[in-house]
């Protein structure tokens, strides 16, 4: 093929990447815009396959087809819940292909390649190493089998320190040695990286997870655009550096939305330790707001149950405000059968999504899609917040923080000065949380002891569908 | 030098494009895109499939054979679920069109 040729034909697939985000914009044409992905992905493999045909094809075509096979019969099989494990577990993937062939290029003879393309093939191997490892990691703790809760270490910050500048000298002696000797510098550097992914990772945990996520989505296509420069394939150097923008607009959008800084969510570590709610909050003997709304005087009806029904029986607006509590509980399918009954009364229910609610950039509004809620419904913060006022009742279902006015009321605390769906603005609200501990900031949420609150405790599956009947009943 | 130039103009050009195209996605997209970026990384793919251009040792072979398929998994796995998302998208909007005109009501109406 001609060089010329092949260049039209790479600047054609690197459009038609761009393009392909482009039409990502909206849910109409996104799934075309992934098949578009898809083709140009495609494209690129073929003209990699023509122009530098492999010399022996057996070994690539089975690693090839297997991939391929494994990839689709996992991306069918998992569940939308289960997706920010799964997400990440992809991570991991890239990044061990990332750091392979790094290891392989650098291998091969360091003499033949430019300074550039050796420090590329550096970092792509470091890169690629850690990604994996801190992506094992979060897929761990996303799907439940590690606790979420983040781990500190006796010294974490200097352990961490030491590691990377441990790869310093690993890297120059990588450079000067050969042979054998080069293989074990270079294992020493992947297990390297893979330990700092690690405890990099472990730190962060609960409601900061989707930061780590998009900032590995980052990782990644950083570890690809390092491994495009040190193979010195254009495309590769391309698709990589979009994907690390990509994940880096995400990781900001993240921050944002905690009002907090990267470095302050991956670096500093002071995520807010969960702490036991304090004796005095509550005096002993003094029931929770539930407990009270229960025995309340005969001026209330009976049970809290009672009084939310009522007041979604009397709502024109109803505002729903899932949390990482309802895919948690898996209610989301329940969530939207309530929201639909609630319209078949004639009222108008809306959806306001919080940016960092759940695991991951996105996750509720996925869970929601798969029960079937109409997207044009879901709403986002900045769009909800001013229209909370002229709302009658506000349903969150398994969310603390992103609904904690303490956020704006008060000084000093993990949560102040985040942003928030302003439900207390709200003329009622009901809690539908698992118990009335506070969220994963540590910070007690007051919204708990309103009297506008309404607290319905326990699973929030059970919870909405008691509450779609007592609604019902009219 | 200008090879160098060319990939530290294509890698800046590709970040900043990237990123003025993903700030307009709706945060209703943005777990979809991930996955669909997620893919888009393992093009690493192309990084491992060119490893075999030259002979290569047994254990070359076995690190590339391995890249190729976790790159592969990667690739088609993240199409393929951004896929199945999206279809959900689109399966929310009809069922929505559904049940508003069997109430008899707009959209606009319900959408406030």
């Amino acid at each position: 093929m001609h060089p010329a040729l092949a260049t039209v034909i790479e600047v054609a697939i690197v459009l038609c990447l761009l393009a392909a985000f482009w039409r990502f914009r909206s849910p109409l044409t996104a799934r075309g815009a992934n098949g578009m992905a898809a083709g140009a992905l495609a494209a690129a493999i073929a003209i990699v396959l023509v122009r530098q045909p492999p010399a022996s094809a057996w070994a690539p075509l089975a690693a090839f087809a297997a991939g391929m096979a494994v990839g689709c019969a996992v991306a069918f099989a998992v569940s939308m819940i289960q997706i920010p494990a799964m997400v990440a577990f992809q991570h991991g993937a890239g990044g061990v292909a990332a750091f392979l062939v790094s290891y392989v290029e650098l291998s091969r003879g360091l003499g033949s390649a430019s300074a550039v393309n050796s420090v590329s093939g550096f970092a792509g191997l470091v890169i690629g190493a850690g990604t994996f490892s801190a992506s094992m990691l979060a897929a761990a703790k996303l799907a439940n089998i590690l606790r979420g809760r983040p781990t500190r270490f006796p010294a974490h910050g200097l352990m961490l320190m030491v590691l990377i500048a441990a790869l310093v000298p690993l890297c120059i002696g990588a450079w000067t040695s050969d042979g054998w000797a080069r293989h074990a510098f270079l294992t020493a550097m992947v297990l390297d990286a893979a330990v700092t992914g690690l405890l990099f990772a472990v730190r962060i945990g609960g409601a900061d997870m989707p930061v780590l996520i998009s900032f590995l989505n980052a990782s990644a296509g950083l570890a690809a655009a390092f491994c495009g420069v040190a193979v010195q394939s254009r495309l590769l150097m391309a698709a990589g550096a979009t994907v690390a923008s990509s994940g880096s607009v995400l990781t900001h959008i993240m921050c944002v939305g905690m009002n907090r800084s990267l470095l302050n969510v991956l670096w500093s570590g002071n995520a807010p330790q969960p702490k036991p709610k304090p004796a005095q909050a509550r005096p002993a003997g003094q029931p929770p707001a539930a407990a009270i709304a229960g025995s309340a005087p005969a001026a209330q009806p009976a049970s809290p149950l009672e009084r939310a029904a009522a007041l979604l029986r009397g709502a024109k607006r109803v505002v729903i405000v899932p949390g990482y509590g309802m895919a948690l509980a898996n209610a989301q399918g329940r969530v939207a059968e309530l929201a639909r009954r609630l319209e078949k009364q004639g009222k108008e229910v809306l959806f306001a999504i919080h940016p960092v609610a759940g695991r991951m950039p996105g996750h509720m509004n996925v869970l929601l899609a798969e029960a079937e809620v109409d997207y044009e419904k879901l709403r986002e913060m900045d769009e909800i917040n001013p229209m909370l006022p002229e709302v009658d009742a506000v349903l969150i279902v398994g969310a603390c923080d992103v609904v904690n006015p303490a956020a704006i009321g008060a000084e000093g605390t993990p949560i102040s000065g985040m942003p928030i769906i302003r439900v207390h603005e709200a003329r009622a609200v009901v809690v539908c949380n698992l118990d009335d501990r506070p969220g994963y900031s540590g910070v007690e949420n007051p919204l708990y002891d309103d009297p506008r609150t309404v607290m319905l405790l326990g699973d929030a599956a059970a919870t909405m569908s008691r509450l779609a009947d007592a609604a019902g009943r009219a | 030098m200008a090879d160098f130039l060319v990939m530290a103009g294509t890698l800046v050009f590709s970040f900043a494009v990237g990123y003025a195209l993903i700030r307009r996605i709706p945060a209703l997209l943005h777990t979809p895109l991930m996955s669909m970026t997620n893919a888009v990384s393992a093009i690493t793919i192309l990084g491992a499939l060119l490893l075999f251009a030259e002979e290569t040792g047994s254990l070359e072979t076995a690190l590339g054979a391995a890249a190729v398929a976790l790159a592969m998994f990667n690739l088609a796995g993240g199409l393929a679920i951004t896929d199945r998302m999206l279809r959900l998208f689109r399966k929310a909007r009809k069922a929505g069109e559904a049940r508003a005109e069997s109430a008899g009501q707009g959209r606009a109406e319900v959408g406030g």
